[in-house]
């Protein structure tokens, strides 16, 4: 495609790239040469080729401060200041939230309490039961139980408040910008990318500028739960809405609809299925932000959890992990079975018949009131009576350091002092301009001049930013974990995609843990390491693996059937059908699970910056102490912009690849 | 043909619809025929070319083409869900190209229905909300477009499955939702894109013998589309034939299989069971003097199937009368034993 628009001489390039015989090995000379030799001669180049002298940084910092300071101080039309606007927006999210929390568990007066724990859970198990069956109701029921009977019914029921006012107004959002650019052109183009860098941009960069427009507290905590959230919601409503068939569109048409018909009775009922993906990662994402929200002050689970892991308090941190855990599974099971939902035909007869569930629903609040006020301890489970499980983990992180803390040690040891450090200080002789050829050659090779300019301006930022050294810390943190990630996530792959017991075994675990909140994997990280570089690559790599397991997989087990047919009829051996015929046609999808591995690194890095380490996540931490936007911008773009350099590379590639395959 | 243009229910004269940088510039500059060869060197991809067509009254006009034939996308520059790139199209003598958006949705509410190959049911609403879905975005109330869409439910075979969603239904099934939905408004043209073509070959059957029952009952004006000749040939007052974006010929089932206007038509033409299709008058001889004849007459409107045993137990040739008993011309052994076997073009041609 690329080719036959190039010029002649470009064609010429490729041609000869391409050429017969080696061509792999000379398409990857091809493309490495460039900047194997800019390193290679890279002690010789001029200092400034290796790292821009902080005299020429851009003042990105600067720039971005005193646009905040104009907006934070300077009234607009006399009247007054954005930060004023953005307050008054503010304190509305004040209302849902209050009046959430107070069904829930909070009451709206003396005379009038929440509901009470067991309608809430029975709620959950009529819920559960609805969507998809008895099974999923019975967890539903265990998990909120679990809640109240382990003594952390107040601080779930704030974070679930938080998740249920944040990821309506979240899809609203999404959906709305999701429509517009639909409809506009323009509109689409200006989104698209915006999209993408909000979408690599790590948590806490959305924290700082919050915070400062904001305030600390659990509303700003909301808000970065929101616009951290609605993204995902607008690039799905897009993909869905160009998605639904030309067929669908075309009856709508011949019906006579008008525009706003088409949209709302054709377009967007028929997208739901892409929609409903959309509402259940709005949810965990939701979740997910709302745990870590408590940086800014946001009150619920992550608050206390965020302080017992500073205190180190390892088994109570541990319990509200757990808790976090069963919220993420609870909520993740009942969207996703609300997205499988289809509808069905309705059975004839009175309200109780028709709307079965609703019935009960109505039953279970009712019944949970009386009973709640004879037995107090239905309404609020009693702290006298709660179950706290803190003694038992401590207990076994004790025995583990009592009696694994040595090893522990030599392992950590040998690869801080053999592996890690030694990478690191190779990490820091790299040039910039090494890097800019290298993303320049793969871009143009890949995806022809336009994405080649697009890796140059994301290479330069990350040259001209100030911060080239954090930088290659950052790279070199998660570069290694990626490769230990790629390596497990690989093996495991490769041995579940054997046979369709371990695929779904493997999968399951998967899904579930990638529900979890990232900073739930600090917590294993910090009790077996302590606090170090060490531990941060562990949490990295714990949390990273997941991506390249699942495409793993995928990508074997989607190798069409006829194809392994004809591998085992010519003759082949299992070992031979799957490293000559599976991963060979799978190797496409692995990447792309690599190159969600990479993002997902780069999230955790700067969450593990929270254990203590030297790169650009603890640049963010110091912004954040030092509430200076700025800075948590400009180095939360470093980061989007590393995960950009590598996702486009990647997916350009992966595209290039499938066609050839004709896995399209 | 004795039939005017100006009676036609929908026409299309000297429709283009062309891909590309700048089509109608493309077609302007070259006086609004471009030869093939300057099409392709500038890059333009052409759908259809230089389409002209009539359906009449109450007549089935099927348009017939291998998948890339175009043929979908003429029919589509029919009803106007793509924009031609020139040429005019006449709804009840009016063009359509030429009339507002707002009018255009009155003509699409009230006189056009669409069946489509996939179905394109909505998969949230019933089949009774799928069916009263034209109604209901014209503003017809509830109640009078829920009694109008049992009706038709009825009328396809459906009467029970009004609460059913689209994905509890077979294909077969599905498609009688398609078609009751493009019924809703009591159309006067109905178009269907290839709408068999996913259902297997027995359900298939059962819906094109579905389809004629209808036709019977609601005589309407309809432009059929499919890629399967049998199919035109069982459904056609008249087939179009298309190949690249052209149409070859148009003309009825017998004047295709009798005179193929190239080999591409006489490709398709070749394996039919012609005397299934075609009549006496295509085998008959003028009556020489003098000749010995059998005492049997068959009409010159009988198919050769129906009347083929009749001639073959004759030694000798049989009288062919007209409508009105006269005798027109004789038919002998040997000329429909040529048919039946050698598969040889009749006569006629």
């Amino acid at each position: 495609m690329a080719e036959a628009a190039a010029p002649s001489g470009e064609r010429a390039v490729r041609r000869w790239v391409a050429g017969a015989g080696q061509s792999g090995l000379r398409v990857a000379i091809f493309l490495l040469a460039p900047s194997v030799f800019v390193l290679s001669i890279g002690p010789f180049l001029p200092e400034w080729l290796r790292i821009v002298p902080q005299e020429w940084a851009a003042p990105f910092v600067g720039w971005i401060n005193a646009a905040v300071e104009v907006l934070r101080r300077e009234e607009m039309l006399g009247l007054f200041t954005f930060r004023d606007v953005t307050r008054a927006i503010a304190n509305l999210i004040d209302y849902p939230l209050d009046f959430v929390e107070a069904i829930l568990v909070a009451g709206f007066s003396e005379s009038v309490p929440g509901l009470p724990w067991i309608a809430v859970t029975g709620l959950a198990v009529v819920l559960g039961w609805y969507l998809q069956g008895r099974q999923l109701g019975i967890i539903a029921g265990v998990c909120f139980a679990y809640m109240a009977i382990f003594g952390k019914w107040e601080l779930s029921m704030v974070t679930l408040s938080v998740v249920l006012v944040a990821a309506p107004i979240a899809g609203a959002i999404g959906v709305a910008l999701g429509i517009v650019a639909y409809k506009k052109r323009w509109f689409e183009a200006l989104l698209w990318p915006i999209l993408n860098v909000m979408q690599a941009l790590p948590h806490f960069s959305y924290m700082i500028p919050v915070a400062i427009f904001i305030g600390i507290g659990h509303k700003a905590g909301t808000i970065a739960t929101i616009i951290f959230a609605f993204p995902v919601m607008a690039r799905l409503t897009i993909l869905g809405l160009k998605g639904v068939s030309p067929e669908v569109r075309e009856a709508g048409i011949m019906a006579g609809c008008t525009n706003r018909q088409m949209l709302w009775k054709v377009e967007l009922p028929a997208a739901r299925p892409t929609l409903m993906v959309g509402v259940n990662q709005v949810i965990m994402l939701c979740l997910a932000m709302v745990v870590l929200a408590s940086f800014v002050g946001a009150k619920g689970l992550g608050h206390d959890l965020l302080n017992r892991l500073r205190s180190l308090w390892i088994g109570q941190a541990l319990e509200i992990g757990v808790v976090i855990v069963f919220m993420a599974i609870i909520l993740d099971r009942l969207s996703q079975a609300w997205a499988r939902k289809e509808p069905e035909h309705m059975r004839e007869g009175p309200f109780h018949v028709r709307h079965p569930f609703l019935a009960v629903g109505a039953a279970v609040v009712v019944v949970s009131y009386i009973l709640a006020a004879f037995v107090p301890a239905l309404q609020l489970w009693p702290k006298s009576l709660s179950i706290t499980t803190a003694p038992l983990w401590d207990a076994m992180i004790d025995y583990i350091i009592v009696y694994a803390f040595d090893y522990l040690e030599l392992i950590k040891d040998t690869l801080l002092v053999h592996v890690l450090i030694p990478m690191r200080d190779l990490y820091l002789l790299l040039p910039w301009s090494a890097l800019l050829v290298f993303a320049v050659t793969l871009g143009w090779y890949y995806g022809g001049w336009q994405v080649a300019g697009i890796q140059a301006l994301f290479a330069l930022y990350l040259a001209f930013a100030g911060y080239w050294e954090r930088t290659l810390i950052t790279a070199y943190m998660v570069s290694f974990a990626v490769v230990v990630c790629v390596i497990f996530g690989s093996v495991v792959g490769i041995w579940a995609a054997a046979g369709p017991r371990r695929t779904k075994v493997v999968e399951l675990i998967l899904d579930t843990f990638q529900t979890f909140p990232s900073f739930i994997y600090l917590i294993p990280a910090i009790m077996l390491f302590n606090v170090n570089d060490f531990a941060a690559i562990m949490a990295i790599v714990i949390y990273a693996t997941i991506p390249t397991t699942r495409l793993t997989i995928f990508g074997l087990r989607t190798v069409p059937h006829d194809i392994v047919e004809a591998a085992i009829t010519s003759g082949c051996t299992p070992r031979q059908v799957l490293w000559k015929v599976r991963m060979p046609l799978a190797f496409p999808a692995i990447m792309l699970g690599i190159n969600q591995t990479i993002m997902y690194a780069l999230f955790m890095v700067v969450i593990a910056a929270f254990i203590g380490t030297t790169d650009l996540g603890q640049e963010i931490f110091r912004s954040k102490a030092d509430n200076n936007a700025g800075q948590s911008l400009v180095v939360g773009l470093c980061i989007a912009f590393m995960g950009l350099i590598a996702d486009q590379l990647i997916n350009a590639w992966a595209r290039e690849r499938k066609k050839v395959l004709g896995l399209e | 043909m004795e039939r005017k243009a100006l009676d036609a229910k929908i026409a299309c004269r000297s429709v283009w619809k062309l891909y590309g940088r700048d089509p109608e510039g493309f077609l302007a500059a070259h006086g609004g025929n471009p030869p093939d060869g300057a099409i392709a060197a500038d890059g333009y991809i052409p759908a259809v070319r230089h389409a002209s067509l009539e359906v009449f009254p109450g007549e089935i006009l099927v348009i017939m083409g291998l998948s890339g034939s175009g043929k979908s996308t003429l029919v589509r520059c029919l009803s106007r869900l793509i924009e031609p790139t020139a040429g005019e199209v006449l709804f009840d003598g009016q063009d359509l190209l030429k009339i507002p958006a707002k009018e255009l949705i009155e003509i699409r509410r009230h006189k056009m229905g669409m069946v489509f190959q996939h179905f394109a049911l909505l998969p949230h609403r019933t089949v009774l909300q799928n069916v009263a879905f034209p109604l209901e975005v014209q503003g017809v109330e509830r109640a009078t477009r829920e009694k109008r869409a049992l009706e038709i439910i009825d009328l396809v075979g459906l009467k029970g499955r009004d609460g059913y969603y689209p994905r509890e239904l077979s294909g077969g099934q599905q498609q009688r939702v398609g078609i009751a939905r493009s019924l809703a408004v009591e159309p006067d043209v109905w178009f269907l894109d290839e709408p068999f073509s996913a259902l297997d070959p027995l359900i298939r059957r059962e819906m094109q013998d579905e389809f004629l029952r209808l036709q019977t009952m609601l005589r309407k004006t309809i432009a059929f589309i499919t890629h399967d000749f049998d199919e035109a040939i069982r459904l056609a007052d008249r087939i179009a034939i298309m190949n690249e974006g052209r149409i070859v010929q148009i003309g009825t089932p017998e004047e295709l299989v009798t005179r193929p206007a190239d080999d591409y038509v006489a490709n398709f033409t070749r394996d039919v069971a012609r005397e299934k299709l075609l009549t006496v008058a295509s085998v008959m001889e003028p009556q020489a003097d003098g000749e010995a004849l059998s005492d049997g007459v068959v009409r010159q409107t009988d198919k050769v199937a129906d009347v083929a045993r009749l001639i073959v137990a004759s030694e000798l040739p049989l009288r062919v009368a007209d409508d009105s008993d006269r005798i027109v011309g004789i038919v002998s052994r040997a000329r429909v034993l040529d048919m039946l076997f050698s598969r040889e073009p009749g006569p006629g041609g």
